[in-house]
């Protein structure tokens, strides 16, 4: 315990305190500064659109994510080749989101339109009549969207491993009954199977939050935040490396740190209800 | 960022973020010294750590391949002759690197630097070792324009050798496809509007613009921006633009975009309009105008295009297959206004292994050394053309060597958090060029923010 107690000190809590301290101390932490940097995160244009896009993600990232897992992990679980199927689909979690930006990168690829294109999607756009190729991290219409579908093609994957295993939990009588009882596999699924598994989906939901919150590399590799893609973490990176402004970077951290919380506090609570449950 | 800083540094995001995992590995404990050392694992791992005898100079740049063996190539005889050796840390991410190590107290010896304004601001808080006593100064005179001296001056003191030079005032085009159409170079900007013109009417696309260069995404814009505000409203406003003395809503900074604005937003004057400019790699931009057929006729990319050319086309004749002509003038009065760039010197921490080796470095022979190898111009004004491999690299270095005005890239002179707004304002300005004011004046915003606080200059 004492040892524990030691390295949670020196590793977690000593910079967390000393963050926040930075973040009341200016662009080298020589002055006080009051609370100018918290008040720079949230009306500067910039900081305002990577709160917007992080909103964006949140909502749309976390229930994609869960919710595909959770039809896949349905869908696949009386196939023969589950297991197939299901490594084709966590096959993505083995590759760093680096790689797998670079990955997207070519599949996004743009070349103008008469041009042959290399990019898988557009290629597949140009071989349709009547569509054009579309610049997908370009387009302020669809960047966004393009980013969050890469975040969703490396995760979905691990929502389906972690709810699968909570679907064969489920006590294959209790399935059985109803299938008896004349139930079709929609009401199954909506009746018996979502709420059976509630505690497995809000853990997995609240993963994902935290997760999307601290999202970074995919934005960072593929747009640097650029026409309007800009997200929390990219912002905090921006300002600590690129312009050396220790005390935005660091209230730009204590404010993802405490939009982080909340979700870590429930997945707490949901875990610990579980324990004294079993 | 660094005119070659730039490319070099956008070409490979990811491996800016294995540059972060290799600053994890400082965090390990020293290694043991000695005959142990050998078989740690971590050895080659972090070049910073494979070196740790004190005839190693730690050099710490942006190059790497080719680059690297290039540069190593220039150092060589200088090891054979002094004993030392140089240990070079490559990384996409110097600024990072550098600011971690110098807080870290275990900074390199030499840095390259691929801009002066991270040198200024590095200066300032006494970071650098001043050159003035390790140079001797009436050589160092003799040997570099008084331009570049200039440059790398912060406060009254040398800080900094110019090594390698690009300039940015070079148009690529196609001879061979020039001929077959029978178009002739442009002289004047007017010119060069009227030869855009004659493409589209005979169903060609006059330019390539290439803005795309992942983090920097912007700079090739910026470029083009820079080179018209020095063409239109000459020297003076540039510097004063640049130093933040004139807003980025003044007139002057205005028709450096709308005369930009002229080139992008002409419909059929730019591969795949200007969808096609934000979204077209800056590397793959370069190869458009060589194609069959042609996607383009002409490119404006710094001197650097001409690496990625002779890359993609060994057997290109330089002059014949490719060539560059120099950026037109626009206005009578300030005409042949020439940006350009170079990697920056300086000198992190004071030993005689790394004062030996800016001495070295700081010389025509050294430069000459990298200068036969191709995609090197040299800022020693005393290195001969005849050093040069081809006609394209000559003409370059007459370009720089006997320019007028001169003036260092202005995004990479400007506060980080600047260069960054200016990259972006850039991206807007052809994505939405009716909220130009909008998009100048939040520029200005920043600049107020990045000038404000103080960056003693």
């Amino acid at each position: 315990m004492g040892s524990a107690l030691f390295f949670l000190t020196v590793y977690l809590i000593y910079p967390i305190l000393n963050t926040a301290y930075i973040s009341f101390l200016g662009k080298g932490s020589k002055e006080f500064t009051g609370l100018s940097n918290y008040w720079y995160v949230f009306t500067n244009a910039d900081m305002l659109a990577a709160l917007k896009n992080n909103l964006l993600w949140l909502v749309l990232f976390t229930s994609i994510t869960v919710g595909l897992g959770l039809v896949i992990a349905f869908l696949t679980d009386r196939v023969r080749y589950e297991a197939g199927a299901k490594a084709l689909i966590f096959l993505p979690m083995a590759i760093s989101f680096v790689a797998a930006s670079v990955i997207w990168r070519f599949m996004f690829e743009f070349r103008p339109a008469g041009v042959p294109q290399i990019g898988l999607l557009n290629a597949a756009m140009d071989s349709l009549p009547g569509l054009e190729p579309v610049a997908w991290l370009v387009n302020p219409r669809v960047n966004n969207f393009a980013l969050i579908g890469v975040g969703i093609w490396v995760w979905t994957g691990f929502c389906m491993v972690i709810l699968s295993a909570g679907l064969k939990g489920i006590p294959i009588g209790i399935l059985e009954a109803a299938r008896i009882d004349g139930a079709s596999e929609w009401r199954i699924f909506w009746n018996i199977i979502v709420p059976m598994m509630r505690n497995t989906i809000l853990v997995v939901a609240t993963t994902m939050v935290i997760i999307v919150l601290k999202v970074f590399d995919i934005v960072y590799v593929m747009t640097n935040g650029n026409l309007g893609t800009e997200v929390i973490a990219n912002r905090m990176y921006k300002e600590m490396f690129n312009y050396h402004h220790f005390g935005r970077a660091s209230a730009i951290a204590v404010i993802l740190l405490l939009a982080v919380i909340p979700a870590i506090v429930f997945n707490l609570r949901r875990f610990r209800a579980q324990e004294t449950m079993q | 960022m660094g005119m070659g800083g730039k490319f070099r540094m956008k070409a490979k995001r990811e491996v800016r973020v294995a540059a972060l995992l290799l600053l994890c590995s400082f965090l390990l404990p020293p290694l043991p010294t000695g005959r142990i050392a050998l078989s740690n694992p971590f050895m080659g791992f972090g070049p910073g750590l494979a070196h740790s005898s004190s005839r190693a100079v730690n050099v710490l740049g942006l190059w790497s391949g080719s680059e690297l063996r290039d540069f190593q190539n220039v150092v060589a005889p200088w090891e054979k002759e002094t004993g030392y050796s140089m240990a070079f840390v490559s990384t996409r991410d110097l600024n990072a690197v550098l600011t971690t190590r110098l807080a870290a107290g275990d900074p390199p010896e030499v840095s390259i630097l691929p801009n002066p304004g991270f040198m200024h601001e590095l200066a300032d808080r006494g970071k650098l070792v001043p050159l003035d006593t390790v140079l001797d100064m009436n050589r160092i005179r003799r040997n570099y324009a008084s331009s570049w001296l200039d440059l790398g001056t912060h406060g009254e003191k040398l800080y900094a050798i110019f090594y390698k030079a690009t300039s940015k005032g070079t148009i690529w085009y196609s001879p061979k496809n020039f001929r077959a159409k029978g178009y002739s170079v442009p002289k004047t900007w007017e010119e060069m509007l009227e030869l855009s013109d004659r493409i589209v009417s005979q169903g060609g696309t006059p330019w390539v613009i290439a803005a795309e260069s992942g983090a920097a995404t912007g700079w090739p814009l910026t470029d083009w921006i820079e080179i018209i505000v020095l063409n239109t409203s000459g020297p003076d406003i540039y510097d004063r633009w640049i130093a933040h003395e004139i807003p980025w809503t003044a007139p002057a900074i205005r028709r450096g975009f709308e005369t930009l604005g002229r080139i992008v937003h002409t419909p059929k004057y730019v591969y795949g309009g200007p969808t096609g400019v934000l979204a077209t790699n800056f590397i793959n931009g370069a190869y458009v105008p060589f194609t069959k057929p042609p996607g383009a006729y002409m490119n404006y990319l710094g001197g650097f295009a001409q690496t990625f050319i002779k890359r993609d086309y060994p057997n290109f004749r330089p002059g014949e297959d490719y060539a560059f002509f120099p950026f037109p003038p626009i206005e009578p009065g300030y005409a042949s206004g020439l940006t350009g760039g170079a990697d920056v010197i300086v000198l992190t921490k004071d030993t005689p292994g790394a004062r030996s080796l800016i001495q070295y470095l700081s010389t025509a022979k050294a430069q000459e050394l990298w200068a036969k190898k191709g995609g090197f111009i040299a800022s020693n004004k005393n290195v001969k053309l005849d050093a040069y491999p081809d006609v394209i690299a000559r003409q370059m270095a007459f370009q720089l060597a006997n320019v007028r005005v001169f003036r260092f890239d202005g995004s990479d002179l400007m506060p980080a958090k600047l260069g960054d707004a200016f990259f972006k304002a850039t991206l807007e300005y052809v994505n939405k060029p009716s909220e130009l004011d909008k998009i100048l004046q939040s520029v200005e915003e920043v600049a107020v923010d990045a000038y404000g606080k103080g960056r003693g200059r």
